[in-house]
């Protein structure tokens, strides 16, 4: 096959025509939906409307529930350990606060709290990758708040309800809007980087269904850059961390409340028990699920394994039936498939074409509104583009920044997005960018209110684990103030529980009977077992071939 | 290195393929594959040497040699494609000690880089860390700038670090470029950046309770209300149709 510049020849005539239309289209402006066509395109075409990809969930407090057959099949499963098997005499981590999770949230929560007067030696943090193998750092766009005077948290409060489809919690969005401006005053405090005019004011830009410029950034590195000081603040205050050792169950006192976790060492397989006074869930979502087949933007650990631990615990489920597809996951080269596109290309200008090179829809509508503009095109007229190995995607337009914004934006503002299609002989300045809506974010979750206590006594929550911050649908650059507005919020909750005189519980894992009892009385055929930690990806040839040997446990 | 024949067998339908060395051992593999993908399809369940498979954590760290050739090569293991004789393995873990700050206490200035990270003096501008960086960054160049006091320039030059420590590894003077790095963009970010005026206000306001009888009126509102507040918006900042 032929290949100019990275893209193979036959793909080559529908980027002329974006090319040849580039210029009329500079000043084209797109009219938005209204919330009526907005229903109708995600009624038709967004996998969270297809029944045929849902299934119940069979047991416990929300049951009956739909959601995506993926996180049922999790949810509906027995779990990986016996509690005969178990010795929970023995604690092996005895203390104040226990953090599960080490993402945004979970790092966050943790210099909270330890801000707050928890000692560092009364923390701990279990994570079940490295410290910073999570959503956070991978995050791009930016970071929302109304700081700006033409601008208000009530303003950002009505886009964060809007693009929920006012399904939110309020309370919880009102947290999240007016927490806004301290989280970034923090992050300054620390010694954290975003964008500046030349004039000392933030650089803003706009998101999807944001109705101000407010989305805050470090080039499109935000992520990694507010991650980055959260985890250097973080080891500069000692907080003990383990790696590589997820926890795989709570455990529970004989009335149900929350006294620890039963953690597993990825490497050496053993198990550890952990008794804390208080526990907070920071595990993030359910992207490698693979939810509806599709590809995609999260890291690889990202498998739902909080929400489950909850569940079977008792915890109240909230919004799983919707999960959030970004519009613009790479279609092209295959290798990459899936990864993200910023949005921040379409904060900057960037427009979605059609095989004809003429633009599809307004490119900053709400995700799911945009992401079903996209599969309409691809799966409802013939207006598509398809690469060699038969994926359909659009366009989006990069290289239009440069002609709106200057050349040399795209390296400054753009260089991660930059150098990942450079890898693979693809100049994001000249040619546009191939996409397709890719499995993004874990709408729904965990129940907790604005100090994150969940239905659970013992048990907090934050971050993508949590249902009702954006109710059905999240807008950019609101999950990674999500993670540090309810991270802050659960680290100063779990300071306060912590000073609370209370004895801690006694160690169970009695909710896994329970659990048990409740699955069987389902008399499921296929038995399935979670949490599974980490996606499968091995050819199946090679899983037809592994076997179990069995060492001597004396 | 290792020579036997490879046993891994690509499906009937998919060409062409690469031979490859995990750790030594020859696999042929479809040589349209990352190498994270490639060690995956040859039979490997990753723990280490994968995050968040998109370039920006820095675990998947990867060393390699191509047959018939000297040179060492580094790579992200899930931004880079698979070639031909390349000899990989990858970095489990990278020991590199991190000085411990109150960055409240800093100035930003060459002593201050020095007193956390005396070393950085022993830098011999061999470039070894540069030549190794996956993000092509002038890594050589800003541990210059740093030990020069340079903190502005060190931060533009070490912004797109994914911190995957292969210049730690490699550098003959014992530098940990990468926390180095962090210190920098820290000692930026706090103290030399300007700090925009218009958050402290907005965080007063709020504090003030400014917004507090807006928000009761939002939270008192029928869904029907809430729902013509939301179309009534304006857009002062966007060309809207």
């Amino acid at each position: 096959m032929k290949f100019i510049r990275g893209y193979p020849e036959a793909m080559r005539k529908s980027i002329d025509n974006v090319n040849k239309t580039r210029s009329k289209r500079i000043d084209e402006v797109i009219a938005d939906m209204t919330l009526e066509e907005r229903d109708k395109v995600l009624k038709s075409f967004h996998p969270d409307y297809k029944k045929e990809t849902k299934e119940n969930i069979a047991w416990g407090p929300n049951k009956g529930d739909l959601v995506p057959i993926e996180v049922a099949s999790i949810l509906n499963a027995y779990p990986t350990v016996s509690p005969d098997t178990i010795d929970l005499s023995k604690v092996d981590y005895d203390v104040g606060v226990l953090i599960i999770g080490a993402g945004g949230a979970g790092t966050s929560a943790a210099l909270w709290a330890n801000y707050s007067g928890v000692p560092e030696d009364q923390i701990l943090v279990v994570t079940k990758l490295r410290h910073g193998d999570c959503n956070t750092i991978m995050a791009q766009g930016g970071i929302q708040a109304a700081d700006r005077p033409e601008d208000s948290p009530l303003i950002h409060y009505l886009d964060v309800m809007g693009g929920g489809h006012f399904t939110n919690e309020p309370e919880l969005a009102r947290a999240l809007t007016e927490d806004a401006p301290a989280i970034i005053k923090w992050h300054k405090d620390i010694g954290a980087i975003y964008d500046l005019n030349e004039d000392g004011s933030f650089v803003e830009n706009p998101g999807g269904g944001t109705s101000r410029n407010r989305m805050h950034a470090a080039k499109d590195y935000t992520g990694m850059e507010i991650f980055r000081t959260l985890r250097d603040e973080f080891n500069d205050l000692s907080i003990p961390i383990l790696e590589f050792m997820p926890a795989i169950e709570l455990l529970t006192d004989e009335k149900g409340k929350i006294t620890g976790a039963l953690l597993y060492h990825l490497e050496t397989k053993q198990y550890f028990v952990v008794r804390a006074k208080i526990t907070v869930l920071t595990t993030g979502g359910f992207g490698r699920l693979h939810v509806a087949g599709f590809p995609t933007t999260n890291h690889y650990g990202a498998t739902m394994d909080g929400v489950l631990m909850a569940y079977r615990a008792g915890a109240q489920l909230k919004h799983l039936d919707s999960t959030q597809f970004h519009p613009t996951g790479a279609a092209f080269p295959e290798q990459i498939v899936g990864l993200l596109v910023t949005e921040k290309v379409r904060s900057l200008g960037g427009q979605v074409l059609g095989y004809d090179g003429e633009q599809l829809c307004y490119p900053l509508e709400p995700r799911d509104v945009e992401a079903s503009a996209l599969i309409r095109c691809c799966s409802s007229t013939e207006n598509y583009i398809e690469t060699p190995s038969g994926m359909r995607g659009v366009w989006l337009d990069s290289p239009i920044i440069e002609e709106i914004k200057g050349k040399g934006t795209i390296q400054r503002d753009l260089s991660a997005m930059y150098r990942m299609f450079q890898r693979f002989d693809i100049d994001i300045t000249e040619d546009p960018i191939l996409v397709y809506p890719a499995l993004h974010y874990q709408n729904g979750g965990v129940t907790h209110n604005k100090n994150c206590y969940t239905s659970l006594k013992g048990l907090l929550a934050a971050g993508e684990i949590s249902g009702g911050v954006h109710g059905k649908n999240r807008l950019m650059g609101n999950s990674l103030l999500e993670i540090n507005v309810f991270g802050r919020r659960a680290g100063i909750t779990a300071a306060k529980e912590y000073k609370k005189q209370t004895a801690k519980g006694k160690l169970t894992l009695n909710h896994l009977k329970t659990t048990v009892t409740a699955l069987d009385a389902l008399n499921i055929k296929d038995k399935k077992y979670s949490p599974i930690l980490l996606p499968e990806y091995r050819e199946e040839a090679v899983q037809n071939r592994l076997i179990q040997l069995y060492e001597e446990i004396r | 290195m290792s020579k036997a024949k490879a046993n891994s067998k690509p499906k009937d339908n998919v060409s062409p393929t690469v031979r490859i060395y995990i750790m030594g051992e020859a696999k042929d593999v479809p040589a349209s594959l990352t190498i994270m993908k490639a060690i995956e399809y040859a039979g490997y369940k990753l723990t280490r040497g994968a995050g968040c498979r998109a370039g920006f954590c820095g675990a998947c760290a990867t060393i390699y040699r191509k047959e018939g050739d000297y040179r060492i090569y580094t790579a992200l293991a899930c931004q880079t494609m698979v070639e031909d004789g390349m000899y990989l393995t990858q970095l489990p873990f990278v020991p590199a000690e991190k000085a411990k700050y109150n960055i409240k206490d800093l100035s930003p200035s060459a002593e201050t880089i020095l007193r956390y990270y005396p070393e950085v003096a022993r830098c011999l501008s061999c470039n070894a860390c540069s030549k190794v960086c996956p993000q092509d960054l002038s890594v050589m160049d800003y541990v210059q700038y740093a030990l020069q006091g340079q903190i502005e320039k060190a931060t533009e030059a070490s912004f797109d670090c994914v911190s995957c420590g292969l210049c730690a590894i490699r550098c003959p003077a014992e530098i940990p470029q990468y926390h180095v790095a962090e210190l920098v963009r820290r000692l930026y970010g706090k103290y030399i950046q300007k700090y925009p005026e218009t958050l402290d206000k907005r965080v007063k306001e709020i504090e003030d309770g400014v917004f507090e009888e807006g928000f009761k009126e939002f939270m008192s509102m029928s869904h029907d209300e809430i729902v013509e507040k939301y179309k009534a918006r304006d857009f002062i900042d966007q060309k809207k149709k």
